[in-house]
Protein backbone atom coordinates (compact mmCIF):
# COMPACT_ATOMS: atom_id res chain seq x y z
CA UNK A 1 0.00 0.00 0.00
CA UNK A 2 0.97 3.65 -0.37
CA UNK A 3 1.42 5.85 2.70
CA UNK A 4 -2.00 7.41 2.01
CA UNK A 5 -3.69 4.00 1.86
CA UNK A 6 -2.00 2.87 5.08
CA UNK A 7 -3.10 5.97 6.97
CA UNK A 8 -6.69 5.66 5.76
CA UNK A 9 -6.80 1.92 6.49
CA UNK A 10 -5.69 2.49 10.07
CA UNK A 11 -8.18 5.32 10.61
CA UNK A 12 -10.95 3.11 9.22
CA UNK A 13 -9.95 0.13 11.39
CA UNK A 14 -9.16 -2.01 8.34
CA UNK A 15 -6.17 -4.18 7.46
CA UNK A 16 -5.98 -2.79 3.97
CA UNK A 17 -7.77 -0.50 1.53
CA UNK A 18 -7.59 0.03 -2.22
CA UNK A 19 -8.21 3.09 -4.39
CA UNK A 20 -11.93 3.53 -4.99
CA UNK A 21 -12.99 2.03 -1.64
CA UNK A 22 -15.35 4.12 0.47
CA UNK A 23 -14.24 4.18 4.10
CA UNK A 24 -15.37 5.83 7.32
CA UNK A 25 -12.26 7.30 8.90
CA UNK A 26 -11.78 8.43 12.51
CA UNK A 27 -10.57 12.02 12.55
CA UNK A 28 -7.45 13.21 14.34
CA UNK A 29 -8.37 16.86 13.87
CA UNK A 30 -11.13 19.04 12.43
CA UNK A 31 -10.39 22.63 11.47
CA UNK A 32 -12.32 25.69 10.30
CA UNK A 33 -11.64 29.41 9.91
CA UNK A 34 -13.54 32.68 10.26
CA UNK A 35 -15.02 32.42 6.74
CA UNK A 36 -16.00 28.76 6.79
CA UNK A 37 -16.76 28.18 10.49
CA UNK A 38 -19.84 30.43 10.70
CA UNK A 39 -21.62 28.05 8.28
CA UNK A 40 -20.15 25.04 10.11
CA UNK A 41 -21.50 26.23 13.43
CA UNK A 42 -24.93 26.93 11.93
CA UNK A 43 -24.97 23.42 10.44
CA UNK A 44 -23.61 21.87 13.66
CA UNK A 45 -26.61 23.21 15.55
CA UNK A 46 -28.92 22.41 12.67
CA UNK A 47 -27.81 18.78 12.92
CA UNK A 48 -28.98 18.77 16.50
CA UNK A 49 -25.40 18.44 17.79
CA UNK A 50 -24.68 19.92 21.18
CA UNK A 51 -21.09 18.87 21.88
CA UNK A 52 -18.02 18.44 19.70
CA UNK A 53 -16.61 14.90 19.64
CA UNK A 54 -13.39 15.98 21.38
CA UNK A 55 -12.61 19.59 22.36
CA UNK A 56 -8.85 18.96 21.95
CA UNK A 57 -9.35 17.97 18.34
CA UNK A 58 -11.46 20.82 17.03
CA UNK A 59 -9.41 23.84 15.96
CA UNK A 60 -10.83 27.24 15.04
CA UNK A 61 -8.59 29.93 13.56
CA UNK A 62 -9.69 33.48 12.71
CA UNK A 63 -7.23 34.39 9.95
CA UNK A 64 -9.01 35.33 6.73
CA UNK A 65 -10.84 38.56 7.42
CA UNK A 66 -8.69 39.38 10.46
CA UNK A 67 -7.68 41.72 11.94
CA UNK A 68 -11.45 42.07 11.61
CA UNK A 69 -11.82 44.14 8.46
CA UNK A 70 -15.38 45.23 9.12
CA UNK A 71 -18.28 44.77 11.49
CA UNK A 72 -19.51 41.58 9.85
CA UNK A 73 -16.05 40.03 10.13
CA UNK A 74 -15.87 41.03 13.78
CA UNK A 75 -19.23 39.29 14.32
CA UNK A 76 -17.86 36.16 12.61
CA UNK A 77 -14.78 36.05 14.81
CA UNK A 78 -17.04 36.55 17.82
CA UNK A 79 -19.13 33.55 16.75
CA UNK A 80 -15.98 31.41 16.76
CA UNK A 81 -14.77 32.82 20.07
CA UNK A 82 -18.15 32.22 21.75
CA UNK A 83 -18.38 28.68 20.38
CA UNK A 84 -14.84 27.92 21.59
CA UNK A 85 -15.77 29.15 25.05
CA UNK A 86 -19.06 27.25 25.13
CA UNK A 87 -17.42 23.99 24.00
CA UNK A 88 -14.23 24.43 26.00
CA UNK A 89 -11.99 24.35 22.92
CA UNK A 90 -8.38 25.03 23.88
CA UNK A 91 -7.39 25.65 20.27
CA UNK A 92 -9.08 28.84 19.18
CA UNK A 93 -6.69 31.41 17.77
CA UNK A 94 -7.21 35.01 16.74
CA UNK A 95 -4.52 37.63 17.26
CA UNK A 96 -2.37 36.75 20.25
CA UNK A 97 -0.51 33.52 19.65
CA UNK A 98 -2.35 33.19 16.36
CA UNK A 99 -1.69 33.48 12.69
CA UNK A 100 -2.50 31.73 9.45
CA UNK A 101 -4.08 28.35 10.16
CA UNK A 102 -1.77 26.25 7.98
CA UNK A 103 1.30 27.80 9.56
CA UNK A 104 0.20 27.55 13.20
CA UNK A 105 -1.46 24.11 13.15
CA UNK A 106 1.83 22.31 12.34
CA UNK A 107 3.96 24.76 14.35
CA UNK A 108 1.90 24.13 17.49
CA UNK A 109 2.15 20.37 17.06
CA UNK A 110 -1.56 19.95 16.33
CA UNK A 111 -0.99 17.97 13.11
CA UNK A 112 1.16 14.87 13.37
CA UNK A 113 2.36 11.99 11.18
CA UNK A 114 -0.28 9.35 10.52
CA UNK A 115 -3.18 11.69 11.32
CA UNK A 116 -6.37 11.98 9.31
CA UNK A 117 -7.32 15.66 9.23
CA UNK A 118 -10.16 17.52 7.55
CA UNK A 119 -10.34 21.27 7.41
CA UNK A 120 -12.88 23.68 6.02
CA UNK A 121 -10.16 25.30 3.96
CA UNK A 122 -8.79 23.88 0.75
CA UNK A 123 -5.15 24.33 1.82
CA UNK A 124 -5.57 21.89 4.68
CA UNK A 125 -3.52 19.59 2.43
CA UNK A 126 -0.44 21.45 3.74
CA UNK A 127 -0.09 18.99 6.66
CA UNK A 128 0.71 16.16 4.27
CA UNK A 129 4.29 17.42 4.60
CA UNK A 130 4.31 15.72 8.01
CA UNK A 131 3.15 12.38 6.62
CA UNK A 132 -0.49 12.96 7.58
CA UNK A 133 -3.56 12.54 5.37
CA UNK A 134 -5.05 16.03 5.33
CA UNK A 135 -7.70 17.33 2.99
CA UNK A 136 -9.98 20.31 2.50
CA UNK A 137 -13.74 20.00 2.89
CA UNK A 138 -16.69 22.37 3.01
CA UNK A 139 -18.29 23.83 6.09
CA UNK A 140 -20.99 21.18 6.46
CA UNK A 141 -18.49 18.33 6.23
CA UNK A 142 -16.42 20.06 8.90
CA UNK A 143 -19.57 20.40 11.05
CA UNK A 144 -20.32 16.69 10.67
CA UNK A 145 -16.69 15.95 11.59
CA UNK A 146 -16.97 18.10 14.70
CA UNK A 147 -20.16 16.31 15.74
CA UNK A 148 -19.19 12.72 14.89
CA UNK A 149 -15.40 12.57 14.94
CA UNK A 150 -15.43 10.71 11.66
CA UNK A 151 -16.02 11.28 7.98
CA UNK A 152 -16.48 9.25 4.81
CA UNK A 153 -13.70 9.23 2.26
CA UNK A 154 -13.08 7.61 -1.06
CA UNK A 155 -9.57 6.14 -1.04
CA UNK A 156 -7.70 8.06 -3.74
CA UNK A 157 -5.36 6.73 -6.39
CA UNK A 158 -1.82 8.01 -5.82
CA UNK A 159 0.46 9.82 -8.26
CA UNK A 160 4.13 9.76 -7.34
CA UNK A 161 6.53 12.61 -8.12
CA UNK A 162 10.20 11.80 -7.73
CA UNK A 163 12.70 14.67 -7.79
CA UNK A 164 16.35 13.87 -8.44
CA UNK A 165 19.42 15.92 -9.26
CA UNK A 166 20.62 19.22 -7.83
CA UNK A 167 18.66 22.37 -7.14
CA UNK A 168 19.75 25.40 -9.11
CA UNK A 169 20.32 28.66 -7.23
CA UNK A 170 17.07 30.25 -6.00
CA UNK A 171 15.01 27.14 -6.79
CA UNK A 172 12.83 26.16 -3.82
CA UNK A 173 9.88 23.96 -2.96
CA UNK A 174 7.63 26.67 -4.44
CA UNK A 175 9.32 26.33 -7.81
CA UNK A 176 9.06 22.53 -7.76
CA UNK A 177 5.33 22.57 -7.01
CA UNK A 178 4.67 25.27 -9.62
CA UNK A 179 6.67 23.21 -12.12
CA UNK A 180 4.61 20.13 -11.22
CA UNK A 181 1.30 21.98 -11.67
CA UNK A 182 2.56 23.38 -14.96
CA UNK A 183 3.31 19.86 -16.16
CA UNK A 184 0.09 18.12 -15.10
CA UNK A 185 -2.40 21.01 -15.14
CA UNK A 186 -4.86 22.35 -12.57
CA UNK A 187 -6.91 19.16 -12.75
CA UNK A 188 -3.99 16.81 -13.36
CA UNK A 189 -4.29 15.27 -9.91
CA UNK A 190 -8.05 15.65 -9.49
CA UNK A 191 -9.33 13.28 -6.73
CA UNK A 192 -5.82 11.83 -6.35
CA UNK A 193 -3.09 11.80 -3.71
CA UNK A 194 0.17 13.47 -4.75
CA UNK A 195 3.14 11.76 -3.14
CA UNK A 196 6.42 13.68 -3.33
CA UNK A 197 9.69 11.80 -2.94
CA UNK A 198 13.29 11.49 -4.10
CA UNK A 199 16.71 12.76 -3.03
CA UNK A 200 15.79 16.42 -3.55
CA UNK A 201 12.88 16.08 -1.11
CA UNK A 202 15.12 14.26 1.37
CA UNK A 203 17.45 17.26 1.35
CA UNK A 204 14.63 19.81 1.69
CA UNK A 205 13.77 21.51 4.97
CA UNK A 206 10.21 21.35 6.32
CA UNK A 207 9.29 24.85 5.12
CA UNK A 208 9.75 23.82 1.48
CA UNK A 209 7.84 20.58 2.05
CA UNK A 210 4.88 22.46 3.55
CA UNK A 211 4.89 24.77 0.52
CA UNK A 212 4.78 21.82 -1.87
CA UNK A 213 1.94 20.01 -0.11
CA UNK A 214 0.07 23.31 0.33
CA UNK A 215 -0.40 23.62 -3.42
CA UNK A 216 -1.46 20.01 -4.12
CA UNK A 217 -5.01 21.40 -4.33
CA UNK A 218 -3.89 23.68 -7.17
CA UNK A 219 -3.47 20.52 -9.25
CA UNK A 220 -6.86 19.27 -8.02
CA UNK A 221 -5.19 16.87 -5.56
CA UNK A 222 -7.09 15.41 -2.63
CA UNK A 223 -3.89 15.52 -0.61
CA UNK A 224 -0.18 16.07 -0.93
CA UNK A 225 1.99 13.78 1.13
CA UNK A 226 5.65 13.22 1.99
CA UNK A 227 6.82 10.26 4.09
CA UNK A 228 8.39 11.41 7.37
CA UNK A 229 12.18 11.14 7.66
CA UNK A 230 14.84 12.40 10.09
CA UNK A 231 14.16 16.01 9.06
CA UNK A 232 10.47 15.56 9.94
CA UNK A 233 11.13 13.85 13.26
CA UNK A 234 13.67 16.47 14.33
CA UNK A 235 11.27 19.25 13.37
CA UNK A 236 8.55 17.61 15.50
CA UNK A 237 10.70 17.38 18.63
CA UNK A 238 9.16 19.23 21.54
CA UNK A 239 6.01 20.20 19.64
CA UNK A 240 3.52 17.65 20.98
CA UNK A 241 3.02 14.98 23.62
CA UNK A 242 0.47 13.18 21.48
CA UNK A 243 1.61 9.84 20.10
CA UNK A 244 1.95 9.51 16.37
CA UNK A 245 2.59 6.83 13.76
CA UNK A 246 5.07 7.10 10.96
CA UNK A 247 4.09 5.40 7.70
CA UNK A 248 5.89 4.96 4.41
CA UNK A 249 4.80 3.51 1.09
CA UNK A 250 5.72 -0.12 0.46
CA UNK A 251 8.28 -0.88 -2.23
CA UNK A 252 5.52 -2.61 -4.21
CA UNK A 253 2.88 0.08 -3.66
CA UNK A 254 0.75 0.76 -6.72
CA UNK A 255 0.71 4.18 -8.34
CA UNK A 256 -1.61 5.38 -11.04
CA UNK A 257 1.25 7.45 -12.50
CA UNK A 258 4.91 8.03 -11.62
CA UNK A 259 6.86 11.11 -12.74
CA UNK A 260 10.59 11.45 -12.28
CA UNK A 261 12.14 14.86 -12.87
CA UNK A 262 15.74 16.02 -12.72
CA UNK A 263 15.70 19.35 -10.91
CA UNK A 264 19.02 20.30 -12.48
CA UNK A 265 16.87 21.30 -15.47
CA UNK A 266 14.34 23.35 -13.48
CA UNK A 267 14.75 27.12 -13.17
CA UNK A 268 12.72 29.40 -10.87
CA UNK A 269 9.07 29.30 -11.93
CA UNK A 270 6.44 32.01 -12.39
CA UNK A 271 2.73 31.20 -12.88
CA UNK A 272 1.04 33.73 -15.15
CA UNK A 273 -2.61 34.78 -14.81
CA UNK A 274 -5.18 33.33 -14.43
CA UNK A 275 -4.35 29.72 -13.58
CA UNK A 276 -1.52 28.23 -11.50
CA UNK A 277 -0.74 25.90 -14.42
CA UNK A 278 0.37 28.82 -16.63
CA UNK A 279 3.97 28.41 -15.50
CA UNK A 280 7.11 29.65 -17.25
CA UNK A 281 10.75 29.41 -16.36
CA UNK A 282 12.10 32.78 -15.20
CA UNK A 283 14.15 33.16 -18.39
CA UNK A 284 10.94 33.04 -20.42
CA UNK A 285 9.00 35.64 -18.44
CA UNK A 286 9.98 38.70 -20.47
CA UNK A 287 9.28 42.26 -19.32
CA UNK A 288 6.44 42.22 -16.79
CA UNK A 289 6.19 45.37 -14.68
CA UNK A 290 4.56 45.11 -11.25
CA UNK A 291 2.68 47.41 -8.90
CA UNK A 292 2.81 45.20 -5.83
CA UNK A 293 4.75 42.31 -4.33
CA UNK A 294 3.17 40.17 -1.62
CA UNK A 295 5.36 37.94 0.51
CA UNK A 296 3.56 35.65 2.94
CA UNK A 297 0.43 33.44 3.02
CA UNK A 298 0.02 29.81 4.08
CA UNK A 299 2.21 28.95 1.10
CA UNK A 300 5.28 31.03 1.93
CA UNK A 301 4.81 32.87 5.24
CA UNK A 302 7.32 30.83 7.24
CA UNK A 303 10.46 32.13 8.89
CA UNK A 304 12.63 30.46 6.23
CA UNK A 305 10.70 32.35 3.53
CA UNK A 306 11.19 35.69 5.28
CA UNK A 307 14.91 34.96 5.70
CA UNK A 308 15.25 34.45 1.96
CA UNK A 309 13.35 37.66 1.19
CA UNK A 310 15.32 39.68 3.75
CA UNK A 311 18.62 38.30 2.45
CA UNK A 312 17.79 39.73 -0.96
CA UNK A 313 16.27 43.02 0.25
CA UNK A 314 19.09 43.77 2.72
CA UNK A 315 20.81 47.00 1.80
CA UNK A 316 18.53 47.51 -1.18
CA UNK A 317 15.32 49.46 -1.79
CA UNK A 318 11.92 48.53 -3.11
CA UNK A 319 11.45 50.20 -6.51
CA UNK A 320 9.69 53.60 -6.47
CA UNK A 321 5.96 53.17 -6.99
CA UNK A 322 5.99 49.50 -5.97
CA UNK A 323 4.33 48.32 -2.78
CA UNK A 324 6.08 45.40 -1.12
CA UNK A 325 3.81 43.89 1.54
CA UNK A 326 5.19 41.25 3.88
CA UNK A 327 2.94 39.11 6.06
CA UNK A 328 4.69 36.88 8.61
CA UNK A 329 2.61 33.70 8.85
CA UNK A 330 2.09 33.80 12.60
CA UNK A 331 2.74 35.83 15.72
CA UNK A 332 5.59 33.42 16.49
CA UNK A 333 7.13 33.88 13.02
CA UNK A 334 6.74 37.65 13.43
CA UNK A 335 8.52 37.54 16.81
CA UNK A 336 11.38 35.41 15.50
CA UNK A 337 11.71 37.60 12.42
CA UNK A 338 11.93 40.62 14.71
CA UNK A 339 14.59 38.97 16.87
CA UNK A 340 16.67 38.03 13.84
CA UNK A 341 16.59 41.58 12.48
CA UNK A 342 14.51 40.51 9.47
CA UNK A 343 11.70 42.95 10.20
CA UNK A 344 14.15 45.84 10.47
CA UNK A 345 15.84 44.84 7.20
CA UNK A 346 12.48 44.68 5.43
CA UNK A 347 11.33 48.03 6.82
CA UNK A 348 14.61 49.69 5.86
CA UNK A 349 14.19 48.36 2.34
CA UNK A 350 10.80 50.05 2.14
CA UNK A 351 8.52 47.06 2.71
CA UNK A 352 5.40 47.20 4.85
CA UNK A 353 5.37 44.43 7.45
CA UNK A 354 1.86 43.53 8.55
CA UNK A 355 0.13 41.29 11.05
CA UNK A 356 -0.39 37.68 9.97
CA UNK A 357 -3.49 37.37 7.79
CA UNK A 358 -4.83 35.66 4.66
CA UNK A 359 -6.26 39.05 3.59
CA UNK A 360 -4.37 39.91 0.40
CA UNK A 361 -4.10 36.36 -0.93
CA UNK A 362 -7.83 36.10 -1.50
CA UNK A 363 -8.49 39.75 -2.21
CA UNK A 364 -10.24 40.19 1.10
CA UNK A 365 -8.32 43.17 2.49
CA UNK A 366 -4.84 44.56 3.24
CA UNK A 367 -3.48 44.60 -0.28
CA UNK A 368 -6.31 44.48 -2.83
CA UNK A 369 -5.44 45.42 -6.41
CA UNK A 370 -7.12 48.12 -8.52
CA UNK A 371 -8.27 47.80 -12.14
CA UNK A 372 -5.27 46.97 -14.34
CA UNK A 373 -2.82 46.49 -11.47
CA UNK A 374 -0.37 43.64 -11.36
CA UNK A 375 1.17 41.80 -8.42
CA UNK A 376 3.80 39.17 -7.94
CA UNK A 377 2.90 37.06 -4.94
CA UNK A 378 4.17 34.10 -2.97
CA UNK A 379 0.53 33.04 -2.53
CA UNK A 380 -1.06 30.02 -4.19
CA UNK A 381 -3.80 31.25 -6.55
CA UNK A 382 -3.95 33.68 -9.46
CA UNK A 383 -7.57 33.26 -10.57
CA UNK A 384 -9.56 36.15 -12.07
CA UNK A 385 -10.12 38.72 -9.31
CA UNK A 386 -8.25 36.69 -6.74
CA UNK A 387 -6.39 39.68 -5.25
CA UNK A 388 -8.95 42.35 -6.00
CA UNK A 389 -10.38 43.83 -9.18
CA UNK A 390 -11.42 41.25 -11.82
CA UNK A 391 -9.18 43.16 -14.26
CA UNK A 392 -6.09 42.87 -12.04
CA UNK A 393 -3.38 40.22 -12.41
CA UNK A 394 -1.48 37.95 -10.03
CA UNK A 395 1.78 36.18 -10.87
CA UNK A 396 2.83 33.40 -8.50
CA UNK A 397 6.45 32.81 -7.52
CA UNK A 398 8.82 32.11 -4.62
CA UNK A 399 9.90 34.63 -1.95
CA UNK A 400 13.27 35.05 -3.72
CA UNK A 401 11.65 36.03 -7.00
CA UNK A 402 9.05 38.24 -5.28
CA UNK A 403 11.76 40.09 -3.33
CA UNK A 404 13.97 40.63 -6.39
CA UNK A 405 10.95 41.75 -8.40
CA UNK A 406 10.00 44.28 -5.72
CA UNK A 407 13.46 45.85 -6.00
CA UNK A 408 13.50 45.95 -9.80
CA UNK A 409 9.82 46.84 -10.29
CA UNK A 410 9.38 44.00 -12.74
CA UNK A 411 9.42 40.23 -12.52
CA UNK A 412 13.04 39.21 -12.10
CA UNK A 413 15.37 36.93 -10.20
CA UNK A 414 18.04 37.85 -7.63
CA UNK A 415 20.79 37.26 -10.20
CA UNK A 416 19.60 40.33 -12.09
CA UNK A 417 20.28 42.62 -9.15
CA UNK B 1 -40.18 16.87 -10.25
CA UNK B 2 -37.95 17.44 -13.26
CA UNK B 3 -35.67 20.47 -13.38
CA UNK B 4 -36.67 22.61 -16.35
CA UNK B 5 -35.07 25.77 -17.72
CA UNK B 6 -32.41 27.28 -19.92
CA UNK B 7 -28.68 26.65 -20.00
CA UNK B 8 -25.95 29.11 -19.04
CA UNK B 9 -22.70 27.80 -20.45
CA UNK B 10 -19.11 28.40 -19.28
CA UNK B 11 -15.66 26.98 -20.05
CA UNK B 12 -13.13 24.89 -18.16
CA UNK B 13 -11.82 25.47 -14.61
CA UNK B 14 -14.57 27.81 -13.38
CA UNK B 15 -13.14 28.48 -9.91
CA UNK B 16 -14.92 29.26 -6.66
CA UNK B 17 -13.38 32.76 -6.63
CA UNK B 18 -15.43 33.72 -9.67
CA UNK B 19 -18.51 31.80 -8.50
CA UNK B 20 -18.49 33.93 -5.35
CA UNK B 21 -15.60 36.40 -4.87
CA UNK B 22 -13.95 36.45 -1.45
CA UNK B 23 -14.84 40.11 -0.96
CA UNK B 24 -18.39 38.94 -0.18
CA UNK B 25 -17.45 36.09 2.15
CA UNK B 26 -17.85 37.99 5.38
CA UNK B 27 -21.49 37.00 4.88
CA UNK B 28 -22.86 33.50 5.05
CA UNK B 29 -26.39 34.64 4.18
CA UNK B 30 -27.56 32.68 1.15
CA UNK B 31 -29.50 35.57 -0.44
CA UNK B 32 -26.62 38.04 -0.08
CA UNK B 33 -24.23 35.53 -1.62
CA UNK B 34 -26.60 34.70 -4.47
CA UNK B 35 -26.80 38.40 -5.39
CA UNK B 36 -23.11 38.28 -6.44
CA UNK B 37 -22.99 34.80 -7.96
CA UNK B 38 -20.67 34.55 -11.02
CA UNK B 39 -20.36 38.35 -11.24
CA UNK B 40 -16.65 38.38 -12.11
CA UNK B 41 -17.09 36.29 -15.26
CA UNK B 42 -20.71 37.02 -16.14
CA UNK B 43 -21.91 40.34 -14.75
CA UNK B 44 -25.56 39.78 -15.82
CA UNK B 45 -25.83 36.24 -14.44
CA UNK B 46 -28.11 37.04 -11.53
CA UNK B 47 -30.54 39.02 -13.69
CA UNK B 48 -30.63 36.36 -16.40
CA UNK B 49 -31.26 33.31 -14.23
CA UNK B 50 -34.81 31.97 -13.95
CA UNK B 51 -35.65 29.30 -11.38
CA UNK B 52 -34.91 25.89 -12.88
CA UNK B 53 -32.14 27.06 -15.19
CA UNK B 54 -28.95 25.00 -15.35
CA UNK B 55 -25.25 25.84 -15.46
CA UNK B 56 -23.30 23.87 -18.05
CA UNK B 57 -19.51 23.88 -17.96
CA UNK B 58 -16.35 22.12 -19.06
CA UNK B 59 -13.68 20.45 -16.97
CA UNK B 60 -12.93 20.91 -13.27
CA UNK B 61 -15.93 23.09 -12.36
CA UNK B 62 -15.64 24.58 -8.86
CA UNK B 63 -11.87 24.31 -8.52
CA UNK B 64 -10.03 26.30 -5.89
CA UNK B 65 -11.25 27.19 -2.45
CA UNK B 66 -13.42 24.98 -0.24
CA UNK B 67 -15.98 27.73 0.30
CA UNK B 68 -19.42 26.16 0.57
CA UNK B 69 -20.67 29.67 -0.18
CA UNK B 70 -20.13 28.76 -3.87
CA UNK B 71 -22.73 25.99 -4.29
CA UNK B 72 -24.96 27.85 -1.83
CA UNK B 73 -24.86 30.99 -4.02
CA UNK B 74 -25.57 28.96 -7.17
CA UNK B 75 -28.49 27.10 -5.59
CA UNK B 76 -30.01 30.23 -4.06
CA UNK B 77 -29.65 32.14 -7.35
CA UNK B 78 -32.22 29.68 -8.73
CA UNK B 79 -30.02 27.19 -10.56
CA UNK B 80 -31.67 23.76 -10.63
CA UNK B 81 -28.57 21.73 -11.50
CA UNK B 82 -24.94 22.05 -12.56
CA UNK B 83 -23.85 19.87 -15.48
CA UNK B 84 -20.12 19.66 -16.26
CA UNK B 85 -17.54 17.46 -17.92
CA UNK B 86 -15.89 17.10 -14.50
CA UNK B 87 -15.96 18.71 -11.07
CA UNK B 88 -13.33 19.67 -8.51
CA UNK B 89 -13.78 17.27 -5.60
CA UNK B 90 -14.48 19.68 -2.74
CA UNK B 91 -17.13 21.51 -4.76
CA UNK B 92 -18.72 18.20 -5.75
CA UNK B 93 -18.93 17.08 -2.15
CA UNK B 94 -20.24 20.46 -1.00
CA UNK B 95 -22.97 20.43 -3.63
CA UNK B 96 -24.14 16.97 -2.50
CA UNK B 97 -24.03 18.09 1.13
CA UNK B 98 -26.29 21.08 0.57
CA UNK B 99 -28.62 19.46 -1.96
CA UNK B 100 -27.55 21.18 -5.20
CA UNK B 101 -28.08 18.61 -7.99
CA UNK B 102 -24.84 18.01 -9.83
CA UNK B 103 -24.26 15.88 -12.92
CA UNK B 104 -21.01 14.77 -14.48
CA UNK B 105 -21.62 14.17 -18.19
CA UNK B 106 -19.13 14.96 -20.92
CA UNK B 107 -21.74 14.30 -23.58
CA UNK B 108 -24.28 16.70 -22.08
CA UNK B 109 -21.68 19.33 -21.22
CA UNK B 110 -20.50 19.38 -24.81
CA UNK B 111 -23.90 18.95 -26.49
CA UNK B 112 -25.81 21.66 -24.63
CA UNK B 113 -25.25 25.23 -25.83
CA UNK B 114 -25.99 28.48 -24.02
CA UNK B 115 -29.68 29.25 -24.13
CA UNK B 116 -30.79 25.68 -24.89
CA UNK B 117 -33.97 24.59 -23.14
CA UNK B 118 -33.26 21.51 -21.04
CA UNK B 119 -35.12 19.22 -18.71
CA UNK B 120 -33.25 17.13 -16.14
CA UNK B 121 -34.82 14.02 -14.66
CA UNK B 122 -32.62 13.00 -11.74
CA UNK B 123 -34.56 9.84 -10.97
CA UNK B 124 -34.34 8.30 -14.38
CA UNK B 125 -30.87 9.72 -15.09
CA UNK B 126 -31.62 11.58 -18.28
CA UNK B 127 -31.15 15.13 -19.54
CA UNK B 128 -33.47 16.14 -22.40
CA UNK B 129 -32.19 18.90 -24.65
CA UNK B 130 -35.55 20.22 -25.93
CA UNK B 131 -33.91 22.74 -28.25
CA UNK B 132 -31.81 20.16 -30.09
CA UNK B 133 -33.94 17.07 -29.57
CA UNK B 134 -31.09 15.21 -27.87
CA UNK B 135 -31.09 13.00 -24.76
CA UNK B 136 -28.05 12.47 -22.55
CA UNK B 137 -28.01 9.65 -20.02
CA UNK B 138 -26.02 9.66 -16.81
CA UNK B 139 -25.42 6.84 -14.30
CA UNK B 140 -26.97 6.84 -10.82
CA UNK B 141 -24.85 7.94 -7.85
CA UNK B 142 -23.33 5.22 -5.68
CA UNK B 143 -22.05 4.90 -2.11
CA UNK B 144 -22.15 7.83 0.31
CA UNK B 145 -23.12 10.24 -2.49
CA UNK B 146 -26.35 8.30 -3.08
CA UNK B 147 -27.08 8.23 0.66
CA UNK B 148 -26.61 12.00 0.84
CA UNK B 149 -29.02 12.66 -1.99
CA UNK B 150 -31.53 10.22 -0.56
CA UNK B 151 -31.40 11.94 2.85
CA UNK B 152 -31.65 15.42 1.30
CA UNK B 153 -28.17 16.52 2.43
CA UNK B 154 -25.54 16.01 5.09
CA UNK B 155 -27.32 17.98 7.79
CA UNK B 156 -30.29 15.62 7.52
CA UNK B 157 -28.06 12.53 7.49
CA UNK B 158 -26.11 13.52 10.60
CA UNK B 159 -29.27 14.69 12.29
CA UNK B 160 -30.74 11.20 11.91
CA UNK B 161 -27.62 9.57 13.24
CA UNK B 162 -27.45 11.82 16.29
CA UNK B 163 -31.17 11.26 16.99
CA UNK B 164 -30.56 7.50 16.70
CA UNK B 165 -27.90 7.69 19.41
CA UNK B 166 -30.66 8.95 21.71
Amino acid sequence: MTITEKILARAAGLDSVSPGDFVTARLSLVLANDITAPISLREFRGMGATQVFDPERVVLVADHNTPNKDIQSAENTKLLRDFAREQGLPHFYESQDGGIEHIIVPDKGLALPGDVIIGADSHTCTYGALGAFATGVGSTDAAAGMALGETWLRVPETMKFVFTGRLRPWVSGKDLILYTIGKIGVDGARYRAMEFAGPVLEGMEMAGRFTMCNMAIEAGGKCGIIAPDQTTLQWLEGRSDREYRVFASDADAEYVEVFEWDTTDIEPQVAFPHLPENTRGLSEVGEVKIDQAVIGACTNGRLEDLRVAAGILKGRKVAPGVRCLVFPGSAEVHLQATREGIVETLLEAGCAVSMPTCGPCLGGHSGCLAHGERAIATTNRNFVGRMGHPKSEVYLASPAIAAASAILGKIAGPDEL
Amino acid sequence: MPIHGHAHKYGDHVDTDVIIPARYLASSDADELAAHCMEDIDADFVEKVEPGDVIVAGRNFGCGSSREHAPLAIKTAGIGAVIAESFARIFYRNALNIGLPIIESEEAAQGIQSGDEVEVDLESGVIHNLTRGQDYHFPPLVGPAAELVEAGGLRQLVSRRLAGRG
